[in-house]
């Protein structure tokens, strides 16, 4: 570089606006003219009145810092969350909630893997489920009213670059009437994910037995790995929690008589909801069990269900008196 | 001596005010350590973290950050071009809107008007006041210095040059929105497209806000503290030129493993490489400079400031290139590594930059010395010590929970439940609020200092015989 521009304050200005605009076209401007930049999923729905809310209460209270929105193509992650994010389940993110900070899991896949009822309740006292969660209460949105006029005002700026919103707008007054902020936010994270299918668990043999039945140091070590694992929904002594999770030591199963073989806990422990079907069981609406088979070895699956069995019968024994507990 | 007088009382009242939004930054940042580990320490709904946080980054990139810049670099564009400010009365007025917009930024992200971009939360009318004071700014620096009275531009100046040039780019583009109302607007740009529009300027913001201006501050105060010349003027343009052209092309590089494609992510990460080279042209360049006499580091209470900030630069312009590797950011993104990184620069670089400077500007406005030497002392190694604490624990838990998270069993099944990562984290952040004590009582120690010498200043100019005000051209 000569050195006259040094004297020249112009024309190094204009010089530095070229060197710095370089960059900027090629990896910022340029790739907003290509398709692949603007993806969009067939399943994916546009955001509900209901939905925008939380959407809205979500980054209000800036969620995002603790929370990403990206499963990354890694195995771990895979297998801790669900299926990797696609570029076209963001269509309608402006901006996008990726995040940059996991200091709580990950939420891309958080959309019906668990029941509204535990969302409410965790989000009122999240040490109630995991002690030592760092999360603070959010019980106070419970209460707190939407308002249609700013739902409507935010519906409109998102329509002006996405014309599809508007069929949404003459039904904000209904979609929101009874809501509070808390059940905007639950509507919103169910949202999350639901573009993309979560992969359906394999056919399941229920014919197999459990390998560990009646086995006193599998029951034992299921006995545990309940407590670490299952009791934060079903409760400490499998009983279940009303709204959250079902007893596990009554008479009933996917809220059916009779009982299944351990196979079908098993498909249900590994599989969660989406275990279901294969099962012959309808699933529930708004989720339910969350799946355990990337976090838990068979083995200790078989030994949660020796230990529930455990309890049944000693339920049972018990239960001549009483009708099962609602532990709660 | 000169028959003007340069425009010091609107300087000193950028840093002053830099300083003040400095410590309530810093306070904000005390308060969000602890609530990581302390829940309770949440009070709903304006004091939460997820409010706080980005109170916390902008106060003190925007408060402390923009009022050093403002300040510190117009001094610079005064003294390198040989005459006051071309418009003082525009910079006196900067300097009021400054100080509301900072407030009015603060108390409504407690308020939960954001836009969700990480450095760019502030709504839209926000936005526009900080443009006005941009353009403000941008007035004063190219004007004074198209008036200058020297011909030769000094190294100092094409660095302020390319922040004023390169922050209205990215703020301007990277803030376009839908507004939804006053207090809400939506990003223009959707999905993918927005990640990387926010990701090209959120690792740009701190190229050209913690980078380029603190290397003016650099370029101009070393020298002057120290009476040596900057070492080679080649590798200063050498270095300028390929930081103000490598840098734009890196943003993605926070966007590895994520939905963006591919390609955008490989080149981010190659330039990420590239950058490198002209951020260690700096480096050299700074170490050579004060090579030429060591011993300036004992005799020179300022050099040390600027040796050490230096040293952190180059420390970081590593570290950041490793971390845009895809083997390396699948372990450390999402981690607390992260936030240690960070924190080297902030705390580290740009904090020993603009505090040594502070220390050379207050004085000479003042015709005084420093108050007391053996208080910027302590000031230096509290901050030093407690960046080092900090960045050293966030590195360790930050591998810690990365490789927890991908620790699976024989027949790949997780080892660890989210939480049980969680739960190991809280030894670490006790440590780092401990840290970030440190650091902040460091940083009292730093304001004490810099009031004692305006009060020691002001004593001066009531006494006979002295006129400050006609100091000579520094």
């Amino acid at each position: 570089m000569s050195g006259w521009i040094y004297r020249k304050s112009f024309a190094f200005a204009v010089a530095t606006t070229v060197v710095v605009l370089a960059g900027s076209i090629a990896t910022m401007a340029y790739p907003m003219l290509r398709a692949d930049m603007h993806p969009r999923l067939e399943a994916l729905k546009p955001p509900t009145p209901l939905q925008l809310a939380g959407r809205d209460v979500y980054q209000r209270e800036g969620c995002v810092g603790c929370h990403t929105q990206t499963v990354r193509p890694l195995p771990s992650e895979v297998a801790r969350y669900g299926d990797y994010s696609k570029a076209g389940e963001f269509y309608y993110e402006h901006p996008f909630l990726w995040g940059s900070k996991r200091t709580g899991p990950d939420l891309a896949r958080e959309g019906g893997k668990r029941p509204d009822g535990w969302h409410r309740r965790h989000l009122e006292n999240p040490q109630s489920f995991f002690a030592r969660s760092n999360m603070p209460s959010y019980a106070w949105l419970a209460g707190r009213p939407l308002d249609p006029a700013e739902v409507t005002d935010h519906l409109n700026a998102l329509a002006l670059v996405h014309p599809e919103l508007r069929t949404e707008l003459a039904a904000v007054r209904v979609a929101l009437a009874g809501k509070d902020e808390m059940d905007a936010v639950v509507a919103y994270l169910q949202t999350l994910g639901a573009a993309v299918p979560r992969q359906s668990p394999r056919a399941a043999d229920l014919s197999i037995p459990n390998p560990v039945a009646n086995d006193p140091t599998a029951i034992a070590r299921g006995k545990q790995l309940f407590a670490d694992n299952c009791a934060v929904c079903h409760g400490d002594e499998a009983g279940g929690q009303e709204g959250v999770a079902p007893s596990l030591v009554d008479d009933v199963f996917l809220g059916q008589r009779p009982d299944l073989p351990d196979a079908a806990y098993f498909a249900m422990i590994s599989g969660g909801s989406d275990a279901k079907p294969i099962e012959g069981r309808k699933g529930q609406p708004d989720g339910g069990m969350a799946a355990f088979g990337s976090q838990l070895p068979q083995k200790d699956i078989w030994s949660i269900i020796a230990w529930i069995r455990a309890e049944k019968a000693h339920e049972a024994a018990e239960g001549a008196k009483a009708p099962a507990a609602d532990h709660r | 001596m000169n028959d003007y007088r340069y425009d010091n009382r609107t300087i000193q009242g950028f840093i002053l005010s830099a300083m003040a939004w400095g410590v309530v930054g810093i306070l904000i940042g005390l308060l969000i350590s602890v609530q990581l580990w302390a829940p309770a320490a949440n009070f709903a709904p304006y004091l939460t973290y997820g409010r706080l946080r980005p109170a916390h980054t902008n106060g003190l990139a925007l408060g402390l950050g923009g009022g050093a810049i403002f300040g510190l670099c117009l001094y610079i564009v005064m003294r390198l071009s040989g005459r006051p400010l071309l418009f003082p009365r525009l910079a006196r007025a900067q300097l009021w809107l400054f100080n509301v917009t900072i407030a009015a930024a603060v108390l409504s992200l407690l308020a939960g008007y954001t836009q969700s971009n990480e450095y760019a939360e502030l709504e839209w009318p926000l936005d526009l006041a900080v443009v006005v004071l941009w353009v403000m700014f941008a007035a004063n620096v190219f004007g004074t210095i198209a008036r200058r009275r020297e011909p030769q531009m000094y190294v100092a100046l094409w660095y302020v040059i390319g922040t004023v040039i390169a922050v209205a780019i990215l703020w301007i583009v990277n803030n376009l929105s839908i507004p939804a109302g006053l207090t809400k607007s939506y990003h223009l740009f959707s999905g993918v497209n927005s990640a990387n529009v926010e990701w090209w300027y959120g690792h740009n913001i701190v190229g050209f806000f913690f980078t380029t201006p603190i290397l003016a501050m650099f370029y101009y105060f070393l020298p002057k503290s120290t009476g040596l010349p900057i070492f080679s003027h080649r590798l200063s343009i050498l270095s300028f030129w390929s930081l103000v052209f490598g840098y734009l092309w890196t943003g993605a590089h926070h966007l590895v493993y994520s939905p963006l494609p591919d390609w955008l992510q490989t080149l981010g990460i190659v330039f990420t490489l590239f950058l490198i080279a002209p951020s260690w042209g700096s480096v050299v360049n700074g170490y050579y400079t004060v090579g030429a006499d060591w011993s300036k580091m004992r005799s020179n209470y300022l050099t040390k400031f600027f040796v050490i900030g230096i040293t952190f630069y180059g420390l970081q312009t590593v570290q950041g290139p490793t971390q845009a590797l895809r083997v390396v950011s699948q372990l450390v993104h999402f981690t607390d590594w992260v936030p240690g990184h960070v924190h080297m620069g902030t705390m580290g670089w740009v904090t020993m930059v603009v505090t040594g400077s502070i220390y050379y500007v207050i004085p000479r406005i003042h015709g005084t010395t420093i108050y007391s030497e053996r208080i910027a002392d302590v000031h230096f190694w509290l901050v030093l010590v407690g960046q080092l604490l900090f960045s050293v624990t966030m590195w360790i838990t930050g591998i810690q929970q990365g490789a927890m998270w991908k620790a699976t069993n024989a027949d790949g099944t997780l080892k660890y439940t989210f939480v049980e990562t969680l739960a190991k984290n809280y030894p670490y952040w006790h440590t780092r609020t401990l840290a970030g004590l440190v650091f902040a009582v460091g940083m009292l120690f730093f304001v004490y200092n810099v009031l004692m010498t305006i009060r020691k200043g002001r004593a001066l100019e009531g006494s006979p015989g002295s006129s400050p005000a006609a100091a000579p051209v520094a």
